[in-house]
């Protein structure tokens, strides 16, 4: 893979892939190395395919999630025979984590720079803060959406007990994701290194001002990967607000299997998922690589 | 009027006593240096005089005006005091441009175009224009300590403190961040400087004050220090930079 990627054209550490990420995958040089590599690949993967192939309960395992006829109609769904569309069902996923997401950025900023301040004065938020992240990473995530969205209509309160269960749903999401995106935002602060608070303090710009443009762009390029890793695990929590009754791809799937005995259905959402999440994986290798060769090659590319 | 006066300035890190009882007055237009082995208290009264560290006790006056007074807004002290760090502690994730522009915009809310403009004029006077929109990391050490000089001098401030800012240097880069300093004093900057570099002290110093445990053991002109120090601790310290053929 190394010899003849286009990558290595570009002329990166050796060691590491275009991504510079780590370790490369493949790792071995010149033709070789390719040989050798395709070759291990291929056994894997005939491995594995044998393994699914040849057990006893193949066929029926194919037939009852793999089924291309079941896989399809739970797709386009069909709301004359009691199921909904799969595929139309994600649109709610997809909408409910950008939602949240929006929510959860600054939120879990907030949070994070709570707990990181010094002043005396606010100790008590602080207090505070702590136990909010303690509390929520420590509550499942499906308990917190089951009593936002059974608790809070109960409380029959005006606006806030009449909304659609998919926004308790979005509400639970915030709450436990700020949590956990805050402490990722915490060691990103703690990253920057102390003589880049000096430098900027020492010309005369105020904490507020440092942190705004000193401290916090470089915190959070040296996070993106952790908060897309979160990110990516939030698209996939936004199946649990189905247990709401919601009808996202989840619940979709889960009625189309119970009318139809047959699980194809949550085959099609999980390929569904897959879509969403690899792009956006792809899409931060990108946006890391090209962070790095912007800083190392000078604005002229 | 003294640019800087200190009296009897104490401060500790726990129970490392770092600097025990400083006293010293620098004069507008006056170049000071400070020399003496790692760990004396030069760093830590640099750090001092720009108030990033917190003093234990004494005094510290900036053209008169005490700044070591608690209704001080350290803010407004620090634009008027430059102080350049060994490790250059240039902004990564901006230009060279935006790293002498930012506090100038955001401080003095200086126009950007104007901003810009003088920023391009003190680069292009240190012959660093073609580097304004490259980014620290591209920039050789020498290069980014001198972008470091000019980022504090966009401040226009009353005094420049330089804390050791060839230590980290290549030996080969380290004149041309020496040539910028001379260009400064020959200019008439307040500077005050840790040096290790005798040779350079020498030559631009008008007092060079001889730090040892917290203390300025020696205080005279360069001249007098290096060839007819009266102390005999000055004259150890000497002794072991001579013989080490840094001076």
């Amino acid at each position: 893979m190394s010899g003849n990627s286009p990558d290595s054209a570009v002329g990166g550490p050796p060691l590491f892939t275009a991504g510079g990420r780590g370790p490369r995958l493949f790792s071995g040089t010149g033709r070789r190395g390719t040989v050798v590599s395709t070759l291990s690949t291929v056994l894997v993967l005939v491995l594995i395919a044998a393994v699914f192939l040849l057990a006893p309960g193949a066929r029926t395992v194919a037939h009852a999630f793999f089924y291309p006829k079941d896989a399809w109609q739970a797709f386009v769904g069909d709301p004359r025979k009691g199921y909904y569309s799969v595929g139309g069902a994600i649109w709610l996923n997809i909408r409910m984590f950008l939602a949240a997401e929006v929510l959860i950025l600054p939120v879990a900023l907030l949070i994070a720079l709570i707990r990181q301040s010094v002043h005396p004065a606010l100790f008590p938020i602080r207090m505070l803060a702590t136990v909010y992240v303690d509390f929520f990473r420590g509550v499942p995530l499906l308990l917190v959406v089951l009593a936002l969205g059974l608790g809070v209509p109960g409380l029959y309160l005006p606006v806030i007990s009449h909304q659609p269960d998919a926004v308790y749903g979005v509400a639970a999401l915030v709450l436990s994701y700020s949590a956990y995106v805050s402490e990722v935002y915490r060691a990103g602060l703690n990253s920057v290194h102390r003589s880049q608070i000096a430098a900027a303090r020492s010309l005369g710009l105020p904490h507020r001002t440092a942190l705004r443009y000193v401290i916090l762009p470089q915190a959070v390029r040296n996070i993106i990967p952790p908060l897309l890793n979160d990110f990516i695990s939030l698209q996939k929590d936004t199946a649990l607000v189905g247990v709401l009754g919601v009808i996202e791809a989840n619940q979709a799937a889960d009625i189309y299997a119970s009318a139809t005995f047959n699980y194809s259905s949550f085959a099609v959402a999980a390929i569904l998922f897959l879509i969403l999440t690899i792009p956006l994986a792809r899409f931060t290798d990108r946006l890391i690589e090209r962070d790095r060769r912007r800083r190392l090659a000078g604005a002229t590319i | 009027m003294n640019a800087i006066g200190i009296e009897n300035l104490r401060k500790s890190f726990g129970p490392n006593v770092v600097l025990q009882g400083i006293d010293l007055s620098v004069s507008s237009h006056e170049v000071i240096c400070l020399i003496g082995a790692s760990g004396s208290g030069k760093s830590t009264l640099l750090r001092c005089i720009n108030l990033l560290e917190p003093i234990d006790s004494g005094r510290i006056t900036l053209l008169g005006q005490d700044i070591t007074a608690p209704n001080i807004d350290p803010n407004l002290v620090r634009r008027q005091i430059g102080i350049v760090f060994q490790s250059f502690n240039l902004f990564p994730h901006m230009t060279v441009l935006r790293n002498v522009t930012l506090a100038p915009s955001k401080v003095l809310s200086t126009p950007a175009a104007q901003a810009a403009a003088e920023a391009r004029e003190l680069l292009a006077r240190f012959g660093l224009l073609d580097k304004c929109d490259d980014y620290p990391d591209r920039l050789s050490g020498g290069q980014q300590q001198r972008v470091a000089i000019v980022r504090a001098l966009a401040m226009r401030p009353q005094i420049m403190l330089l804390d050791e800012v060839t230590s980290a240097l290549d030996p080969e880069l380290v004149a041309e961040v020496l040539d910028v300093i001379g260009e400064l004093a020959a200019g008439g900057m307040t500077m005050l400087i840790a040096t290790h570099e005798m040779g350079f002290a020498r030559d631009i110093a008008n007092r060079v004050c001889f730090l040892e445990e917290g203390r300025i053991i020696e205080d005279a002109p360069p001249a007098e220090l290096f060839t007819d120090p009266k102390d005999d601790r000055t004259r150890r310290f000497l002794r072991r930079i001579v013989d080490a053929k840094r001076l």
